[in-house]
């Protein structure tokens, strides 16, 4: 096998004259390594993917592990006499010695205070959350109670996205002129490209003191101001997949719909609409899932204190406002409270993945085909 | 569409004259709706210049973050911005496009392989659903401290280009360094007979004298006069080659977290621009007897660099604004200097406008407007410049 290839000026004998179209046979061989050497570098880059999701997973998992082993406590005296080693041997977990009583290293005899008990099923039903006050014995992990302020500003948000969105998304796809959609299509654009913490600094400085004029109730950290900047921030990310969804829908259903004299509510509503539902759902999520992990607005305008409450009017703390906290505060690496971090965003990520998941799979598995 | 029933049947009973009516009102609420958007963006972009336009001056951008409102400025998270993007832009966008190459153009026959492939594709779309928030725990375990595996960012395992030393003041309040091996060497005890290096990094002589009293009159002289028993400060000087494992909370840290963050963004842009390359170019090329790489080098990238162009510079200005997982890794860290090299500790703009903006006094929150409406401004610009390609090669195609 051989191809033709024309030689380059370098590989081409001195003293032969150079001409155009001048053509010899090369051996493949070098190409075949070359061709293999590139596919095998693109295949790293692309290994790097699974990579990250793995390393991610690993992560996560190992250091809430760390945390729900929290209880098991180890000497960390120093030995002054054995060249400043620390002790470092087992002293006992509180799952067999009650919470708050003390317990002596078994090798140095240093009194160490057994912490409270952290269980997974504590941590999953609980709706407490309570580690920085108080002693050791009395902390409380109690997930729900940061859980409850997520879905709580990510209801408010989705409560503003959601329908907006939609008939955003049914004004620009089956009602707008192009000259319109001109002008609404670059502002939804602008809108989703602008960073998270200026919404955060938005609903801090101007939907909070607006809402404040309203009703006197509302604090100056509060989950309404927070779900209102997410569901703006939402508002894009739903009509853009929404639309798509609906741009998808063939046309001759459309057609054959005002054929039969329907107006053109009724073709959006009761036609399009209903085609284009598996796509919609799909964007719903996305867009949940989206609110779920949103972070900057949370940290600035909801607030920090963790709390099981139903009045949007109150501060509270969500999932990824107890991890803002962590990374600002100047709790130690191996404190229970930093490794709490680790346990709330695995949570957070399985949350998430969950409702990526759902979505994609909404989207393949349940569309109509017209074709 | 699936129930047999046609769903204009349901609309049996309604009088024309309700229809009319229904479908103009819905009209209106649409057209209210959709302009509610426009409404959010122009009180949020208004109310931003109004409280950020008066404190936007020159001092703001080149000063450091001072403690006092009037001084302070975000010079150094300007630079940070800069170095953290350019570093992630250099590692994210080669990665993404060879990732997306692979995906478009090598499908393989092998069933393994093939199902190799589509678990990647998969792969791909749920992290690009993972909130940037918990990147920036990864990248807090994996690249800050590299799960300790090389000891703590302050005793690195690996370290080149930096050089310790031990810093006195002398009598004459000038610095002496005395070079030291590591950073977890012992403090240097003056001695008698003592050499120093001075800031200009040359040898000198120390005068190490036992009390205040004998210390020479001479202002010169005393400029080189120690008293023993003064204790040390350690310093670090590091070159601009700096590198250390683990990163700590580094340049080069963020950048390797934001290029996790925008991979999925690149990787997806970039399949869509190779996709929107029509299939005769390929075959064309196949036909030839070009390989399926010099096809790609040669036909596909050519044709889809516009495309991927536009998609990089998006996935850049997301990363840009991205403050979460940056918050999470560095903390919010009160540095008086931009970034020397990658190792430097660094803040970049979207975090030091949180600092600003979740403080209660009110200048605060001005300064905060400033950096939004600079950060805004950068944005846009990079947009536009999307924007024009786009249509550049929109004329081009067409």
């Amino acid at each position: 096998m051989a191809t033709l290839t024309k030689p380059e000026s370098d590989t081409e004998s001195e003293g032969t004259p150079k001409r155009k179209t001048d053509f010899r046979f090369r051996s493949l061989r070098s190409t075949y390594i070359k061709e293999w050497g590139v596919k095998s570098l693109l295949l790293v880059c692309a290994t790097l993917s699974i990579f990250t999701t793995f390393a991610i997973v690993a992560v996560l998992f190992t250091e809430a592990t760390r945390f729900f082993q929290h209880d098991n406590v180890y000497c960390d005296a120093v030995i002054a006499e054995d060249g400043d080693r620390v002790c470092k041997a087992f002293v006992g977990t509180s799952t067999k010695i009650t919470a708050g009583t003390e317990q002596a290293c078994p090798e140095c005899g240093h009194m160490h205070m057994m912490p409270a008990e952290i269980t997974v099923v504590d941590f999953i039903s609980g709706t407490k959350w309570n580690p920085l006050l108080g002693r050791e014995s009395e902390k409380e992990f109690g997930v729900w109670a940061l859980i409850s302020a997520t879905l709580m500003v990510s209801g408010i948000a989705m409560c503003l996205a959601l329908p907006l969105g939609l008939i955003t998304a049914i004004y620009l796809s089956e009602y707008a002129s192009p000259r319109v959609r001109a002008t609404i299509k670059p502002t939804l654009e602008v809108l989703a490209g602008i960073p998270t913490v200026v919404y955060g600094f938005f609903a801090l400085t101007v939907i909070t003191p607006t809402l404040q004029i309203f009703h006197g109730g509302f604090g100056t950290f509060n989950a309404m101001a927070g779900g209102i900047a997410v569901g703006i921030l939402c508002l894009p990310i739903v009509s853009s997949l929404v639309e798509d969804a609906l741009q998808a829908v063939p046309r001759a259903l459309r057609e054959g719909a005002y054929g039969l004299g329907a107006t053109k509510f009724e073709v959006s509503t009761k036609v399009v609409v209903p085609a284009a539902l598996s796509g919609i759902i799909s964007a719903f999520l996305l867009a949940v899932s989206r609110a779920v992990g949103e972070t900057m607005i949370v940290a600035l305008a909801v607030g920090s204190r963790p709390q099981l409450s139903l009045d949007p009017r109150n501060d509270m703390q969500t999932m990824t406002g107890w991890m803002v906290q962590m990374a600002l505060g100047d709790v130690s690496n191996y404190d229970v409270e930093y490794l709490s971090m680790y346990a709330v965003a695995a949570v957070l990520f399985l949350i998430t993945l969950a409702l990526t998941f759902t979505g994609n799979i909404v989207r393949s598995r349940f569309r109509e085909e017209y074709q | 569409m699936n129930d047999k029933v046609h769903p204009l049947e349901r609309l049996e009973g309604l009088e024309p004259r309700n229809r009319k009516f229904w479908d103009s009102a819905f009209r209106w609420l649409c057209i209210f709706v959709a302009s509610t958007s426009i409404f959010f963006l122009l009180v949020l972009l208004g109310s931003v210049l109004l409280i950020g336009v008066k404190t936007l001056n020159w001092n703001f951008l080149t000063h450091y973050p001072e403690p006092l409102p009037e001084n302070a400025g975000i010079g150094p998270a300007i630079w940070g911005t800069i170095w953290v993007c350019i570093v992630c832009g250099c590692l994210a966008l080669p990665t993404g496009v060879a990732t997306a190459i692979f995906l478009e153009e090598f499908k393989p026959r092998n069933r393994w392989l093939r199902k190799f492939h589509s678990f990647v594709q998969l792969n791909i779309t749920n992290l690009a659903g993972v909130p940037s928030v918990v990147y920036g725990i990864l990248g807090l375990t994996l690249f800050v401290s590299m799960a300790g595996v090389f000891g703590t960012p302050k005793e690195p395992a690996v370290s080149v280009g930096v050089d310790y030393f031990d810093q006195f003041f002398s009598a004459g309040e000038k610095a002496l360094l005395i070079p030291i091996e590591d950073a977890s060497a012992p403090a240097t005890v003056v001695t008698e007979g003592m050499k120093a290096m001075n800031t200009d990094g040359e040898w000198v002589d120390v005068n190490v004298v036992k009390s205040r009293r004998r210390l020479p009159k001479d202002a010169e002289a005393r400029k080189y006069a120690l008293i023993s028993g003064r204790e040390s400060g350690r310093i670090e000087k590091a070159s601009w080659y700096y590198f250390r494992l683990p990163f700590g909370r580094s340049v080069l840290a963020g950048a390797f977290t934001l290029m996790l963050v925008i991979l999925p963004v690149v990787i997806i842009s970039s399949q869509e621009a190779i996709r929107a390359v029509p299939r005769s170019l390929r075959e064309a090329g196949l036909g030839l007897g070009a390989t399926p790489w010099q096809v790609v080098r040669n036909v596909t990238l050519p044709a889809a660099i516009p495309g991927i162009m536009t998609g990089a510079i998006l996935s850049m200005s997301r990363a840009i604004g991205e403050a979460a997982p940056i918050l999470i890794l560095a903390g919010a860290v009160f540095l008086t200097a931009s970034p020397g090299n990658l190792m430097d500790n660094f803040t970049v703009m979207p975090l030091q406008i949180f600092d600003w903006a979740g403080r209660p006094i009110k200048e605060f929150h001005s300064l905060a407007a400033s950096g939004i409406i600079l950060l805004l401004g950068i944005l846009f610009l990079f947009n536009s410049v999307a924007v024009i390609i786009r249509q550049f090669t929109q004329k081009q195609n067409s």
